[in-house]
């Protein structure tokens, strides 16, 4: 895997500033669902300061992939890890069954396909995870709620009425404040699942802007059904079919002149 | 039908389309029978409530509100005939609230561990056993208050009489717990997953996720499963018949006898009053008290649940 990252790096234009430093990557991953086998030996970079996506059709498993970083499959019984994940610059191995998830859930954190805002007040549900690691004190936790709504470009929105329920905002805002939420956090991965499918284009348009500014601070790696998207906004792509990596590249080569048949056929419209 | 068209005659548009008598004479008799179904159900809780406070009229002519609601003697069969409804009112109050100490602590911690913590199979297993306990007869769980917790009780404090609020109430909760434990459960199951998961990404515990998140969530059928209890333990009346004992006592601690409204009603009906004797007219107002309790919840329990409805 480190090979190639390297080869990729290597490939890169030279005029590109210092070259990414990676984030996190998996060696040789793969997940099982009870029987079924979801993810075959996936291996894939995720560099620090950029933004990656996965794309590929239904039930390619680049979801699935996305929820290993997060561990979020250990809350199902039945499912099983093969391979390893590894953060950097620790250079562990996160599903290391000795690796706590909430300790990895500490530093990774996740925007999901809906927005999902806690039952609670806007300011409590950006609150929840400093909560949550026992950050109580007023004035740091309210410093750290207005940056990290500042952050999501949401502040301004909603600074007079911080105690109004988060279920009386409109979508977009919603998804803001979960990413605000995954924000407060100062999270070194952010995850996205999808985060704009279930908004309207000027929403979307919002939430692709300011995952363009996140990355200066913090790697993304984004799962997305809409190749515009992936397009738009990532550094680097991976294309996944049937629970494999058919192709990674720069967004801008996989896009224009990809090495594999499949994935031109994918990402020209001839399926999926 | 009468659309009989020549076969010269061009059709007419309607002649496939046009409305079938029959059809809708059956559907307009269902209607009529289902209308009929749901009236009844309504009609007769009005007629509940129209002959007891017709009933309890006549008391009132005798005794003045005032002295009903003030009064701190309830001994509508003696001679000198006291008709101080709060006798009765702080026994169903007392026995109620040791009910609920018990069933809503309990009743919660158990939904929360059979939604948010066990497993499957052993949700599966545990909750129908659970349900079981709630269709235990409340005569036995009288006898079991009588006969088994009260002597238990008397063990740890022997100046504890035969007949005591606390055993009855303790034994109420018990009966109670399924009510709540269930109602309770099914509502925090009903809370969506991606909530859940939304709170697991924040790097939250199990039990931070089922109490900062799934509770609150689930809070307006939480609630309604409190309201549920309240409203049994209020109108449950075996139970305190047996183990409460049935003189009426002004008294809110636990450790008297004392009659609640529904002991009160029971005594009264098994007893040989004549049927126009001013006690006999007494179990009406005391009817009529108990549903307006009753009904005070369900109103509450109404309100909590609009107020804290969540749109998932």
């Amino acid at each position: 895997m480190v090979e190639l990252a390297v080869n990729i790096l290597d490939a890169a234009p030279r005029n590109e500033p210092a070259p990414a430093a990676l984030k996190a990557e998996s060696r040789n991953l793969n997940f099982h669902y009870g029987g079924f086998h979801a993810l075959k030996n996936i291996t894939l970079p995720v560099f620090d300061h950029s933004i990656t996506a996965l794309i590929g059709p239904s039930g390619c498993g680049k979801s699935t992939f996305l929820r290993c970083f997060n561990r979020m499959h250990d809350l199902y019984p039945g499912n099983r890890y093969q391979g390893e994940i590894v953060l950097h610059p620790d250079n562990v191995n996160i599903l290391d069954p000795q690796v706590d998830p909430i300790e990895v859930r500490m530093r990774i954190s996740m925007v999901f396909q809906k927005p999902n805002p806690f039952p609670k007040s806007i300011f409590e549900n950006v609150a929840y995870g400093l909560k949550v690691r026992g950050i109580t004190r007023r004035d740091q936790v309210a410093a750290k709620v207005e940056q990290a709504l500042r952050g999501a470009a949401l502040w301004n929105e909603v600074k007079d009425r911080l105690n109004d329920l988060a279920s009386n905002l409109s979508g977009g805002q919603q998804q803001r404040l979960c990413i605000a939420r995954a924000l407060a956090i100062d999270p070194e991965l952010i995850l996205f699942d999808e985060p704009t499918s279930a908004l309207d284009p000027i929403a979307t348009a919002s939430i692709e802007e300011l995952m363009l500014e996140l990355k200066e601070q913090v790697a993304i790696l984004i799962v997305t059904h809409n190749m515009q998207q992936a397009a738009r906004v990532s550094d680097h792509t991976a294309f996944l079919y049937m629970g494999e990596v058919i192709e990674f590249n720069e967004t801008k080569k996989l896009f224009t002149m990809p090495d594999k048949k499949q994935t031109e056929d994918y990402i020209t419209g001839r399926f999926g | 039908m009468t659309n009989e068209a020549d076969a010269n005659a061009p059709p007419t548009p309607g002649h496939r389309l046009v409305r079938r008598r029959g059809r809708q004479l059956r559907e307009r008799f269902i209607e009529v029978l289902l209308f009929l179904a749901a009236a009844s159900s309504v009609a007769i809780t009005f007629a509940i409530v129209f002959i007891l406070v017709k009933e309890a009229l006549p008391l009132f002519r005798e005794v003045s509100l005032l002295d009903f609601l003030t009064d701190r003697q309830w001994t509508p069969l003696f001679d000198d005939a006291h008709f101080g409804i709060m006798t009765l009112i702080a026994g169903t109050a007392t026995t109620t609230a040791v009910a609920l100490l018990v069933a809503i602590p309990m009743g919660t911690v158990i939904a929360i561990y059979l939604s948010e913590f066990a497993s499957h199979r052993l949700r599966e297993t545990v909750k129908p056993i659970l349900e079981l306990l709630g269709a235990v007869p409340t005569v036995v769980f009288g006898y079991f208050a009588l006969l088994v917790v009260t002597p238990l009780l008397q063990t740890l404090y022997p100046a504890l009489p035969g007949f005591n609020m606390l055993s009855a109430g303790l034994v109420m909760g018990i009966m109670i717990i399924p009510y709540v434990g269930s109602v309770s459960e099914d509502a925090m199951r009903a809370v969506p997953m991606h909530l859940r998961e939304g709170s697991y990404a924040m790097g939250a515990t199990r039990l931070q996720t089922a109490v900062r998140v799934v509770m609150p969530a689930a809070f307006s059928g939480v609630a309604a499963a409190w309201i549920l209890g309240i409203s049994r333990a209020v109108g449950e009346t075996m139970i305190v018949a047996i183990a409460a004992g049935m003189q009426p006592n002004f008294t809110v601690n636990p450790l008297e006898p004392a009659a609640t409204i529904s002991a009160f009603i029971v005594q009264v009906c098994l007893g040989d009053l004549p049927h126009d004797s001013l006690g006999y007219k007494t179990i009406f107002a005391a009817g009529l008290t108990l549903m307006l309790f009753t009904l005070l919840f369900n109103i509450l329990g109404y309100w909590l649940r609009k107020r804290f409805r969540e749109i998932y």
